[in-house]
Order: structure tokens, then C-alpha cells, then sequence
């Protein structure tokens, strides 16, 4: 476990030497400025430069001129940005060529106003009326994002608190499972988006069809995780616990529950992924705010960039909930072998 | 030896295993304490096609304090009376008694050593020794002592925050020892414990053992399939036969500890023991070959 926080930190180190060696860069850039204008500037530099890291690179740079520079070859921090650059590039290229209409291909410009427009707070909005943080805050993108995240929220609470204790039970006691399995097994194939129409039916409109809907995404995979898990577990923990005097509760609070967390949390993931992909689906229909629900706004003014421009920010979002997930995952499965043993 | 008296003297005198006098200690008025009794076992193993006779009409009388190993080949049911002493394995026939009550579940008075080790791995090397005492709801200062007094004695100090994932296998036995001698049961029972070690690693841990053995005055039942270290470690030696498991010797080894394994007394041991051994091993692969030849 040490050695796996221990490495947590160095990423994060890594991070912030990312960050270092971006501003190494903008130092460099200033170096270069610096010698055609003065030499103090460029005396100067070094010492501002907080690592040594970027001054090496500045200084192989200077002197071998390679044609790569370090931060963009395979392995430096922007490597991974040349493929998403290139592809924008060539996006606004043709877009503006005007072969397409703005309505099939705007260009990715109009599509980050648009992004920067909705992320601004709201002309509705005042200082004077919403105070300064509401005023920063009023911004429909940010509205929209949090009315979805609180969905998801809500939506996963729900369907895992509900999967967990029945996947535990499910996994532990072979008759609960024998009783429970069948009808399981017949729901778990049904999409939530097929459950639409009914929840429409049971719950009206507005947010409790899409709580149901996203509690429902969520519901399977931690479920079918979770029934995983517990009969994963190895008989000699069970064993050597009960040798050691556990009884049923400690057996299964302190043994059964934590062998099982690796497959649970893949569950969890997974649940999270599924309830973020219906979170969107249910504000289409049912609710009129949330990312889904602007996306569809959208489309009724033939605003291509705006629907782009929410796209994005649910990609944004799924990333932001996945790296949190992932890095709760290290962390509570910081006494995990991994693959490599 | 201040700190080992700790260990013996502390936290759990007078609490749980003590209360019910099966600490192992008072040795004078519990003659039974730290005693197993096997009497007229037999234990069979049914499958849907056929039934295996693993233990047939086992008698062994193991006194408090010795230290015995059980010695065959595959398939000689060692591990299978291990597990019945354990209560793993109920016995099909006859009756196990530890310290004068029967044996019908696991229980921390009968400590178990695995050869997988066994650790929780999501538990640090504290945690997995500290587990038998907070299931005794033991105070947490007298938890923290008693594992610090453990992992001290087993050289286990400067891992006491680690994960098993990060030990060699030679520690993470040691882990499992303390775990067991946390708990303080008169009797550990070991099954192959050092088998999955290397050579040197395996010494110092039989040497170790010795001495905990010695200081802390546990009954050991040690389950080996290696002759050279049953002679090394035991009082005595309970030679078993192949399917069905039965005993087919069972020898007092006189020699004085530390032993000498290149002593003429030493091989003299291991040449009887190993021709004994032989003609059940040689019993194992027949069977072995004959099974392969139904399939």
C-alpha cells in the first residue's frame, strides 16, 4: 500500500511538474525573446525556473536544436495533446471552406463561444440580486452540470445502495440466490431506456422517471459485481478467520466484504459509467434542464455548436466522475497485488 | 526476555481462552489443558461416484506441551486430521477432543498456520496480527502492546504498516505466527507451513519456531511431507500410511535441540524414517498410475 500512495504522490508530482515544465516552456519562450533583446533576461531566467528540469531542456534545446521539442515526443506532456490539436485544426479548416453548412459542421470556434457563452453567468443575473458567487455561478452551462451530476448522484445512491446489501446476500446465501437469480437474470437484459415509457407512466414528469431510469443503470452491474465478488472469495480467508474466532457478522464485515471490494468497485464504475449514459437519455424526456435536456433545446434551433458544446461538456464531466472513481478505486485497493504479481 | 514475559503475562491472562482455563499455563490441576485426544477417527470423503477412506481408525493421544509432527506422502490424510483437529473437517467416526472438549468448529484455542499463509491482504501486518484480538474485544491499548510485543519477537516491526502484497514469503509466515500466537492458543496446528519457503528461509523459520515453541510452551501439530525437517523439529513423529490414512509408526525422537543434521543419530532417524516413508510413497504412485490408467 505504501508503495502504491507513495506513487499516487509521484503522479501527482509528475502533475505538477507537468505544470512546471509547461511554464519551463513559457520561460524558454521568453529566454528566446531574452536573447535577441537583452542578456540580463537572460541571467534571469534560470532562477525563476523552478525546477532544473525545464532549464536542462532549455539549455539541449539551445544547444542541439532537435527537431521535436521534449514536451511533444512520445512520453512528454503534450504528446498526447499533437492527435486532438491536428484533428481541431483540420475540423476548422473545413468548416470554414464552406462545402457544409454551419448547421452539419460548425467550426470548432463557435463551438467554444458557445461553450465560453453558456459557462458565463447568466445576463439574468446580477451581482446586486444573486451576490457575487450566485452572479459567477448563474451560468446555464454550470446549471445544466450540476442538475446532472445531482441526477446521477441521486439516480447511483439509489440503485447501488440498493444492489449492494442484495448482491451480498445474493452472493453469500446460495438459496437467496437460487430464489432471486431467475428473475434477475430476465430483467438485467432490458435496457433502462426501454423502461421510459413506464416510468413516465408510474412517476409523471420532471425528476423522478429519470432518478428511476439512472437507479436502474446503476443497479445491475454493481449488482452482478457484487454476487461476483462475494463467491470469489477465497475459502482459506474464511478459514483463517473463523480459527482466529470470527463469528458470522465479523466474518462477513472484515472478511467476506473487503475480499470482495475489487470486484465491487468495478461494478460501482460501471454503474456510474451506465448512469451517466441514462442520466442524459432521461432529460431528453422527462425534465427541462440538465446537459440532455440542452442538448435537445439545441437541436429544436438548429444550433449544431451548442449541441457540440454540451457534448463536450458531458465528456468533460464522464472523465472528471471517472478519474474521481478511479482514484477512490487506488486508494481503497491500496493493499491489492495488481496484475504485475 | 522482559518484553516476552510481557507478551505471555499480558492482556490476555484472566480474559476469554484463560477464563475457561485453556491458556496453556497453570500446569499443575489442568493435565488436560493444551491435550488433544483423537480416538477411533475415521473420516470419508464421498463423491458422487465414489468414496475415498482418508483417515481410518486413528488413536493418538497428543500431551500438552509436545510437539509432534505428521509425516507421509500425498494422500495420507495428514492434512485431513490436521483439519479434523482444526474443525475444518468433521470426523465421520470417533471423536477429537482438545483440552477435554470435543471438537465440533474452528476456534481460536487451536491456532492455524496455513502454508498459503492465509494473511487478509487488504489488512496491514498490524491489522492481520491485531484481527484475533479485536474479535476478543480486547481494549485497543492492550491490542496495541500485546501485536507490538508480537511483531517485535517475529522481527516484524518495521512492517507493521505494510500490506502482505509487499512481503517476502518468509515474512508473511512469520505475520501468520504472530497472528496465531496473538490469539494465545494453547495449541497451534501447522499445516506445511514452510513448504512454499526456500531452503535457508525454511531454517530460520524452523529454528524460530523452536524457540517460540520453547518459550511459550505451545502443543504443535506440525503436518510435513519432508522427513529431514520432522526430525529436526519434532518430539515425535507420527508416520502415516497411504489411503486409507492410518498410523503406521509412530517414533519418539530422543535427540537434544539444537539439532545436528549431520549427526550419525540424525541419519540413522532419517533412514528408517525414509524407508518407511518410501513404501507408502511407492503405494501413492501406483495408485497414482492406476487412476491415470482409468481415465
Amino acid at each position: 500500500m505504501a508503495s502504491t500512495a507513495k506513487s499516487d504522490v509521484k503522479v501527482g508530482a509528475g502533475q505538477v511538474g507537468a505544470v512546471q515544465v509547461g511554464a519551463g516552456q513559457v520561460g524558454a519562450g521568453q529566454v528566446g525573446a531574452g536573447q535577441v533583446m537583452t542578456a540580463s533576461t537572460v541571467a534571469i531566467t534560470p532562477t525563476s525556473a523552478a525546477t532544473a528540469a525545464p532549464t536542462r531542456d532549455h539549455g539541449q534545446r539551445r544547444d542541439a536544436r532537435p527537431a521535436v521539442p521534449s514536451v511533444l515526443a512520445s512520453g512528454g506532456a503534450l504528446y498526447g495533446a499533437i492527435v486532438p490539436v491536428l484533428l481541431i485544426v483540420l475540423w476548422e479548416v473545413v468548416a470554414r471552406l464552406g462545402i457544409f453548412s454551419p448547421i452539419v459542421l460548425p467550426p470548432p470556434s463557435s463551438v467554444m463561444d458557445r461553450w465560453i457563452i453558456s459557462a458565463m453567468p447568466s445576463p439574468v443575473a446580477s451581482i446586486a440580486t444573486d451576490g457575487t458567487i450566485g452572479w459567477l455561478l448563474s451560468g446555464e452551462l454550470l446549471h445544466d452540470s450540476a442538475a446532472s451530476l445531482s441526477r446521477v448522484v441521486v439516480g447511483f445512491v439509489v440503485g447501488a445502495g440498493l444492489a449492494l446489501p442484495l448482491g451480498l446476500v445474493m452472493g453469500a446465501s446460495e438459496n437467496i440466490y437460487r430464489l432471486m437469480n431467475p428473475l434477475i437474470q430476465v430483467l438485467r437484459p432490458i435496457p433502462p431506456i426501454a423502461y421510459i415509457p413506464l416510468s413516465i407512466v408510474w412517476f409523471g414528469l420532471g425528476n423522478p422517471p429519470a432518478i428511476f431510469l439512472i437507479a436502474l443503470g446503476a443497479f445491475f452491474p454493481v449488482l452482478m459485481n457484487t454476487i461476483a465478488g462475494v463467491r470469489q472469495v477465497d475459502g482459506i480467508y474464511i478459514r483463517a478467520a473463523r480459527n482466529l474466532g470470527a463469528g458470522q457478522w465479523a466474518l462477513f464485515t472484515r472478511v467476506i466484504l473487503p475480499a470482495a471490494t475489487p470486484y465491487i468497485l468495478a461494478g460501482i464504475r460501471i454503474g456510474i459509467g451506465t448512469a451517466f449514459i441514462v442520466v442524459i437519455v432521461a432529460e431528453m424526456i422527462a425534465v427541462n434542464n440538465g446537459l440532455g435536456y440542452r442538448i435537445l433545446e439545441a437541436r429544436e434551433y438548429m444550433w449544431s455548436d451548442k449541441i457540440i458544446a454540451g457534448m463536450i461538456t458531458i465528456g468533460l464531466l464522464g472523465l472528471m466522475i471517472d478519474i474521481g472513481v478511479s482514484r477512490l478505486n487506488d486508494w481503497l485497493l491500496r493493499w491489492h497485488r495488481g496484475l504485475d504479481q | 526476555m522482559l518484553d516476552r514475559t510481557g507478551i505471555s503475562e499480558h492482556g490476555m491472562a484472566g480474559r476469554g481462552m484463560a477464563g475457561r482455563g485453556m491458556d496453556g499455563r497453570g500446569m499443575d490441576g489442568h493435565a488436560m489443558d493444551g491435550q488433544i485426544v483423537v480416538a477411533g477417527v475415521d473420516k470419508v470423503f464421498t463423491s458422487t461416484d465414489r468414496e475415498v477412506v482418508a483417515l481410518k481408525g486413528i488413536d493418538l493421544t497428543i500431551p500438552r506441551g509436545q510437539f509432534v509432527c505428521l509425516l507421509g506422502p500425498s494422500g495420507c490424510g495428514k492434512s485431513t486430521l490436521l483439519n479434523a483437529m482444526a474443525g475444518f473437517q468433521l470426523p465421520t467416526q470417533g471423536r477429537i477432543s482438545v483440552s477435554g472438549r470435543e471438537v465440533k468448529m474452528p476456534g481460536p484455542e487451536r491456532g492455524m498456520v496455513f502454508q498459503e499463509y492465509a494473511l487478509f491482504p487488504w489488512m496491514t501486518v498490524g491489522d492481520n496480527v491485531a484481527f484475533g484480538l479485536e474479535l476478543k474485544r480486547l481494549p485497543r491499548r492492550d491490542i496495541e502492546t500485546r501485536v507490538d510485543a508480537l511483531l517485535k519477537t517475529l522481527g516484524l516491526s518495521d512492517f507493521k504498516g505494510r500490506y502482505p502484497k509487499d512481503l517476502s514469503g518468509g515474512m508473511r509466515q512469520r505475520v501468520a505466527i504472530a497472528r496465531v500466537l496473538a490469539i494465545d492458543s494453547p495449541i497451534l496446528l501447522m499445516d506445511e507451513p514452510f513448504g512454499a519457503l526456500d531452503a535457508l528461509t525454511r531454517r530460520t523459520l524452523q529454528d524460530e519456531l523452536i524457540r517460540i515453541w520453547a518459550e511459550f510452551q505451545k502443543t504443535i501439530v506440525f503436518v510435513t511431507h519432508s522427513i529431514e525437517e520432522a526430525i529436526y523439529l519434532a518430539d515425535r513423529i507420527v508416520v502415516m500410511t497411504f489411503r486409507p490414512g492410518t498410523i503406521k509408526r509412530d517414533i519418539t525422537v530422543d535427540l537434544s535441540r539444537p539439532r545436528d543434521t549431520s549427526a550419525p543419530e540424525f541419519n540413522a532417524l532419517k533412514r528408517e524414517l525414509t524407508t518407511l516413508v518410501m513404501e507408502e510413497q511407492a503405494r501413492f504412485s501406483a495408485a497414482e498410475l492406476a487412476s491415470a490408467a482409468i481415465d
